[in-house]
């Protein structure tokens, strides 16, 4: 008991140690206290940060999926692409009889309920394939996600003969310009991905499994955990996910187009490293990636209000992309 | 001048939680062999990073060619004329064997570029110097385990190393290989190169080394020369040690077989082994290191293939494809790499004590965390396991702790069978004497144990029957009763007990 009162007394003060626990989200408060300031108050109004929430919906919901990737000490490169895909698949079979860039003409638009679910499964479908190729194959997950990004983007060309397919039908566009109760539906599907995620991820055996296959895949062999099982379903669901957003990013636009998405995985990435999620694997979280989704949206968004430059504003990112990281791995190499 | 090229004196060491050097001396004469022995822990590796500067002394001396040196690195220890072929090489696989050898001293032509030429040339005569039948030009990738190390030893004469320290060099070799490997060692001599030669193996201590340091438990117990050592003598000196109240072994009523394993085999790797393990019994299976021991808890526990064999779980015949059946058949296995392919290390000690019972502790198709919680609770408390919270991640814990996350893991999923492989490797002595106790104690409560282990002391004292494997064969099987490290000992170097009644030694 004398070794259990050395810890006790090596340990930091409870406000130093909440600190290091919740840097990223101090960091994100702080974030929004400056901005607050800067625009005289102008970046806390309701109708601004509900813009905000709808700003970052899209990646936001694809960080989600490409977070359980890193998790398993993977990457998913596919996902802009996945959102490439998907989005022209919905929105060629949605075209109001009178659009002019009709992919199939002649014939109605599909109904909505139908076309969401080849949309859900075609995302789907291409994680599976991920993940069959990363488990089953043993192809590295960087090359087999890289792989397949160029495959699916060379298909939403191919497939929508390189045009965007626009004019969708009103009870599509709603999905992604509606509101409930005056918050914005991206937002709401965001919140929702995340509290699915954040389920899976504490509180089902395939969550707990996916960091034990990031932390150390032999000892999850020995564990008794199908590995291969598991590694695929994490590839499907981020699939999943990348078709969802795809649906509520083309509902939103109105249009589906094959250069949609383009970067969009970086971006997903960037949320969730700037979320604390480690590239080593076994670290990272739903609600990490929410934030780090939130921080790039406030500073993207703070900049808009303050006429800072499209060019400078990707010099700004990069800052806070790196300051973030910084931050947090320090962290870690502090505790240790 | 001193008559020795290297003189360690006084050296202590000591990690956290371990003292693994106590005044440990070693010495060393030009042109010789010395062969350094001692059991696993006994601090041979520890003295080895020392002399080449890996790892600092806390105290004693290091004397070079009779001037006393500190190494502040690996690099001055090579600068030095010491260097080290290692257990685990690790060449450049795409280079050259010339690229390999003078890594990191390439020679350059005068506009400052890389001679390749001038590289190959030299490394072509080292070879032919060394008699070593390679050519400067192939590929590092493809040779054998064998070639490669021959290819570290030129490296090693190219540095006008005059001090060579091999570990465990003949562990991956075949008999040829080694034949070849000790035809160098002995030209080695001839040009006035000291090996140090490290080794768990007997013959080898006699067919090759001029004199002998053996060491145990951190301490230097002795020196001798080669042609006065007898394989009894050398033993005696290497375990013989005090046990007293250490191993904590209490008797078990035996029940009826847990396991039974009959003609189990995997190519390459073991031939035909059978074995039973009735409930509260200790099964020690020993043997040297490469024997197949591990290979066939892996093979039984389904992280491995076999080709043949059976295998019945109280006395049904069971089918064992992976971890996940044999977890549900009642098998756990604490595995010998801790940090390999144990430990999250950057996962909570929660997680680490619940991954494989998490699917006994669903609500549907969610984690009964309050369930989880009060199991590892348990755990840390009946187990003493030293951590400030549950939510600690686990590579903060020192390696006794770590090792008794990983015992508590397997305990929880209420397991018929244990099988421990090492299970005291690398962890202080309070530890090892608790883990023991934990043995006894499941054992009186009818559980079944494999323990698989180096440590002669510790498999003899704790251990109802002792299985011998040697080369993926098992030799035989003794009972505690008649049990002598001598005896294990014999048999592990391959001498099958009928050969082994027929001498005498009392």
């Amino acid at each position: 008991m004398i070794e259990a009162e050395k810890v006790q007394t090596r340990r930091e003060s409870p406000v130093l140690a909440f600190m290091s626990k919740y840097s990223i989200l101090l960091i994100f408060v702080g974030l929004s206290v400056v901005i607050a300031i800067l625009s005289g108050g102008l970046f806390l109004r309701i109708n601004n940060l509900l813009n905000v929430l709808r700003q970052i919906s899209v990646i936001g919901i694809i960080a989600l999926g490409v977070t359980m990737c890193i998790i398993t000490a993977g990457i998913d490169l596919s996902s802009g692409a996945i959102v490439a895909f998907v989005a022209v698949t919905v929105a060629s079979l949605l075209q109001s009889v009178d659009a002019m860039d009709r992919l199939y003409a002649g014939g109605h638009p599909w109904p909505v309920g139908l076309v969401l679910l080849i949309g859900l499964a075609a995302g789907t479908f291409i994680g599976f394939v991920n993940g069959a190729m990363i488990s089953k194959l043993k192809i590295p997950p960087f090359i087999a996600t890289l792989g397949m990004m160029t495959f699916a983007r060379g298909w939403a060309f191919i497939y929508s003969q390189g045009r965007p397919r626009g004019s969708l039908i009103d009870s599509f566009q709603a999905i992604g310009q509606g509101d409930v109760l005056g918050i914005p539906n991206p937002a709401i599907v965001l919140l929702v991905c995340v509290a699915i995620t954040y389920v899976i991820l504490q509180h089902t055996l395939w969550g707990r499994y996916t960091y034990a296959l990031g932390s150390n895949l032999q000892a999850a062999v020995v564990s008794g955990i199908k590995t291969d099982r598991y590694l695929m379903l994490v590839y499907t669901y981020a699939g999943f996910l990348a078709a969802v957003a795809a649906i509520v990013l083309t509902a939103r636009i109105g249009s589906g187009q094959p250069g949609l998405g383009l970067g969009y995985e970086l971006d997903a990435i960037a949320a969730s490293v700037i979320g604390g999620t480690s590239l080593a694997g076994g670290l990272g979280s739903a609600q990490g990636t929410l934030i780090g989704a939130l921080i790039i949206g406030v500073m993207k968004n703070g900049l808009d209000i303050l006429n800072v430059s499209a060019d400078f504003q990707q010099v700004a990112r990069a800052i806070i992309i790196v300051v973030a990281v910084t931050i947090d791995v320090r962290k870690n190499v502090r505790s240790t | 001048m001193s008559e020795f090229i290297l003189e360690m004196q006084g050296i202590h060491k000591s990690f956290p939680g371990v003292q693994a050097l106590r005044g440990v001396g070693l010495a060393v004469r030009p042109g010789t062999v010395h062969g350094v022995m001692g059991e696993n822990g006994a601090g041979k590796s520890t003295l080895m990073k020392i002399a080449i500067g890996l790892y600092r002394p806390d105290s004693g001396t290091i004397t070079l060619r009779g001037k006393q040196v500190t190494f502040e690195s690996v690099h001055d220890a090579l600068s030095q004329g010491i260097s080290m072929i290692h257990q685990e090489m690790s060449p450049l696989p795409y280079m050259t064997v010339a690229q390999n050898i003078f890594l990191g001293r390439e020679m350059k032509n005068r506009l400052g570029l890389i001679d390749h030429r001038a590289i190959d040339t030299a490394a072509g005569e080292m070879l032919q110097e060394l008699k070593i039948n390679l050519t400067p030009r192939q590929i590092m990738g493809r040779l054998s385990v064998a070639q490669m190390q021959l290819v570290e030893i030129a490296e090693a004469v190219s540095r006008k190393a005059d001090l060579i320290i091999m570990d465990e060099p003949t562990s991956a070799l075949t008999e040829k290989e080694v034949a070849h490997l000790f035809s160098i060692i002995k030209d080695l001599k001839q040009r006035g190169v000291a090996v140090i030669y490290i080794t768990h193996k007997m013959d080898e201590v006699f067919s090759i080394t001029d004199e002998v340091s053996v060491y145990r438990d951190g301490e230097f117990v002795g020196r001798e020369d080669s042609v006065n050592l007898t394989r009894e003598k050398l033993i005696k000196m290497m375990v013989g040690r005090t046990i007293d109240q250490f191993f904590q072994k209490e008797n078990a009523a035996f029940g009826a077989p847990v396991l039974e394993v009959e003609g189990l085999t995997r190519q390459g790797y073991f031939r035909d082994i059978s074995f039973s393990v009735r409930e509260g019994e200790i099964f020690g299976i020993a043997g040297l290191i490469g024997a197949g021991r591990t290979e066939v808890m892996e093979s039984l526990f389904g992280v491995s293939p076999k080709q043949a064999g059976t295998v019945k779980i109280r006395g049904k015949a069971a089918k064992i494809e992976s971890p996940y059946d044999a977890i549900r058949l009642g098998i756990a296995f604490l595995t010998e790499d801790r940090k390999r392919s144990g430990l999250y290390l950057n996962l909570s000690v929660r997680d680490n004590i619940t991954m494989p019972s998490l699917r006994n502790n669903l609500n549907a198709l969610f984690i009964n965390h309050r369930a989880l919680r009060k199991l590892c609770t348990d755990a840390v408390g009946t187990l003493t396991i030293r951590t400030p919270s549950l939510d600690q991640l686990v590579m903060y814990l020192s390696g006794g702790n770590q090792q008794k996350v990983l015992v508590s893991r397997w305990l929880a999923t209420v397991p018929a069978l244990l099988i421990m492989d090492e299970p005291t490797r690398g962890i202080d002595v309070a530890t090892k004497s608790e883990i023991y106790k934990i043995m006894s104690s499941l054992a009186k409560a009818g559980k079944a144990i494999i323990l698989i282990s180096s440590e002669m002391p510790e498999i003899l004292a704790m251990s109802d029957r002792i299985m011998v494997m040697h080369e993926g064969r098992k030799v035989g099987e003794i009972g505690r009763a008649e049990a002598t490290q001598e005896k294990i000992l014999h048999m592990a170097t391959g001498e099958p007990l009928s050969t082994f009644k027929e001498v005498h030694y009392y």
